[in-house]
């Protein structure tokens, strides 16, 4: 069959336009893989927005004092760096992208379950974006909150936080109907022969990940309307003036809010699990341990919202039981990384630009979950809350994690979405100066934090003006890379390339399909035989 | 096959006025006892009993009145699951509440 591919290749999806034109071969297409194609150019375009506010951010913060933007600009712009960077580009990321373009494929299906309703959340996720961004001009600007809403101030400032939840509150359903999407599909459109012990890691990852957009999301949709009630009802429920409980909202928020953490990261480390078997050769180690684990964060991340609360004043008890329930987060973890190093000892690692990304976020996601445990103990975290130190901890976890692997995603599955191979040694380059420049950039705000420089000041005291320097020119470095990556891609997409169908040589079932795919992925519904990452038995073949 | 399988079903909608009745009876029951209960002082343990009576009572309606005991064992224990959800929630939160 593979023979008959190469020889003969059938119209690829981009060429099968099921009678439509233009814009519309797009907008009104439920191929899974154009709708993931749609939310990557989304994606990729806020990411964008985002990292050009971070810029502005990083640029004032270069000199103690006032430079360019006032301090209420300034908390203006981290809001709406975090809202788009977390609701438009962390938490959609890798599911709606590579969750859309590969998961039917690895799995062995033809589309997702519900086809339309996928093409309904990127919608969804179109208009969110839309408000989301809307507070820039309408309104009394964008809200200065901060992208966590804290109450009461959020119920009494007069910026545009209403916009600002409800494209929150619009995004929240984008994501549920993902998850439960994803759902369906995992339980019901595995090829014959996969067994749930057969299924590809990565699918493994978005499969705790979508429990969790289905069961948390709807909590931080009720939390949001119910700010909305408050600012324009005048309810109570927050508010102490009116008899509310602000912390009430902050359970509330972070009762969703920490499982997110973790729709962010898990499906980041199942794309690890798929990169580094495939290029040490090897079988992956503990697969039955990465793939329960993944479960086992889902879990137990539902019971730790409470870290985020220790200053905040809630009781003594409540802060002990939290802490010590996070700490038991890191088991789960700590045995994926083990794992991950297991499959790559003794194996032939290739050091090829996927695994780069790969070994990046492995090193870049211990420093992130290491300084997550200093701030996850009750002690330290009173000491560090709401200093640099947790911006530097959260950018380890977020960008050196899911962000690294969402480009080690992006340098794997390129050729097989687009039939084509960008620069290697480009890439490799890029890698590098991003890797220099994230840590150049993030790992001076460890140190500040602990020196007690306070998060979001647009100000602060001379004694912290040199690791500001080194931070801000590490955001220049950074951003040179991403952008030697973006030019790489751009000129890859002229390049054609003959070995595109696997590259890699992985063994994952996206790899048995030509590239790019076709409009159904398969001709025949493969049947499968044998778990994912059987290498040594190719190599006895 | 798929006739013979929804009237299997439909069959099994049928219960009779003197059960609904006697469910119905139940519910009056633990709506006094829901009553009764919030005149004595149980403290802390006040909003635990008041929610162990609502979430029994909400559960007999589910079971019977929403016919849950006669459809699939997957609608269940979707339940269940949504549930234990819920109640971590609500516990975790009361361990903050509680201790204030």
């Amino acid at each position: 069959m593979d023979d008959n591919v190469t020889s003969n290749p059938q119209k690829n999806f981009f060429e099968e336009t099921e009678g439509r034109k233009g814009i519309f071969k797009w907008i009104l297409s439920t191929d899974h893989k154009r709708i993931g194609l749609l939310y990557f150019y989304s994606i990729i375009s806020f990411f964008m927005v985002g990292v050009a506010l971070g810029l502005l951010m990083r640029l004032e913060l270069l000199e103690p004092g006032g430079q360019y933007i006032d301090a209420n600009t300034y908390n203006s712009a981290f809001t709406l760096h975090g809202v788009i960077m977390i609701f438009l580009f962390i938490i959609p990321g890798i599911p709606a992208v590579f969750g859309n373009l590969i998961l039917p494929i690895i799995i062995g299906a033809k589309d997702v379950a519900f086809p339309k309703v996928n093409l309904l959340s990127w919608y969804l996720y179109i208009i969110g974006a839309f408000f989301a961004l809307s507070t820039l001009v309408f309104g009394d600007g964008p809200a200065d909150t901060g992208w966590t809403f804290y109450a009461p101030y959020s119920v009494n400032t007069s910026t545009n936080v209403s916009m600002s939840v409800l494209a929150a509150f619009i995004l929240g359903f984008s994501s549920i109907l993902t998850g439960l999407n994803f759902l369906v599909t995992m339980h019901r459109m595995r090829a014959p022969g996969m067994t749930w012990m057969r299924m590809p890691l990565f699918a493994w990852g978005l499969y705790a990940t979508a429990w969790i957009q289905l069961l948390a999301t709807p909590i931080v949709g009720i939390t949001l309307l119910m700010i909305v009630a408050e600012r324009f009802l005048g309810v109570g429920l927050f508010d102490p003036s009116l008899g509310g409980d602000p912390i009430l909202y902050q359970h509330m928020f972070w009762i969703y809010s920490h499982p997110a953490v973790y729709v962010m990261i898990l499906p980041a480390m199942g794309v690890i699990s798929e990169i580094i078997p495939t290029f040490s050769q090897r079988k992956i180690f503990g697969y039955k341990a990465i793939a329960y684990s993944s479960l086992f964060i889902a879990f137990v991340g539902y019971t730790v919202w409470g870290h985020h609360m220790f200053t905040s004043g809630m009781s003594g008890p409540a802060r002990i039981i939290f802490s010590i329930l996070t700490f038991i987060v890191a088991i789960p973890s700590a045995i994926k990384v083990f794992n991950w190093l297991a499959t790559m000892y003794g194996g032939s690692i290739d050091l090829k630009p996927p695994m780069l990304f790969a070994l990046g976020f492995i090193f870049l996601f211990l420093i992130g979950g290491l300084t997550g445990l200093v701030v996850g103990a009750l002690a330290t975290d009173v000491h560090l809350h709401d200093t640099y130190f947790v911006v530097g901890h959260f950018h380890y976890v977020m960008f050196g994690g899911t962000g690294f692997a969402f480009l080690a995603a992006l340098y794997y599955w390129y050729p097989k979405i687009y039939g084509k191979m960008y620069n290697v040694k480009q890439a490799t380059i890029a890698f590098w100066v991003m890797f220099v420049g994230f840590n150049i950039l993030y790992f001076p705000m460890l140190v500040v934090g602990i020196m007690g420089m306070p998060r979001r000041y647009y100000d602060y005291l001379p004694q912290f003006h040199v690791p500001n320097i080194i931070s801000t020119v590490g955001s220049w470095i950074l951003v040179t890379g991403l952008i030697m990556v973006i030019i790489n891609f751009i000129k890859a997409k002229k390049i054609s390339a003959k070995e595109a169908k696997n590259p890699w040589g992985g063994l994952t079932l996206e790899w048995t399909v030509q590239s790019p795919p076709t409009l159904f992925n398969f001709d025949e519904i493969p049947t499968v035989t044998s778990g994912p990452y059987e290498y040594q038995d190719k190599e006895e073949r | 096959m798929e006739n013979d399988k929804n009237n299997h079903e439909e069959e099994h909608h049928i219960v009779s006025y003197a059960a609904n009745l006697k469910i119905w009876v139940v519910l009056l029951v633990l709506t006094w006892l829901t009553i009764t209960v919030a005149y004595l002082d149980f403290g802390n343990l006040a909003v635990a009993v008041a929610l162990l009576i609502a979430t029994f009572k909400a559960g007999v309606v589910l079971t019977y009145y929403m016919h849950l005991k006669f459809d699939s064992k997957l609608l269940t224990i979707l339940l269940l699951i949504t549930v234990a959800v819920f109640s971590t929630f609500i516990i975790l939160t009361f361990f903050d509440y509680a201790f204030r």
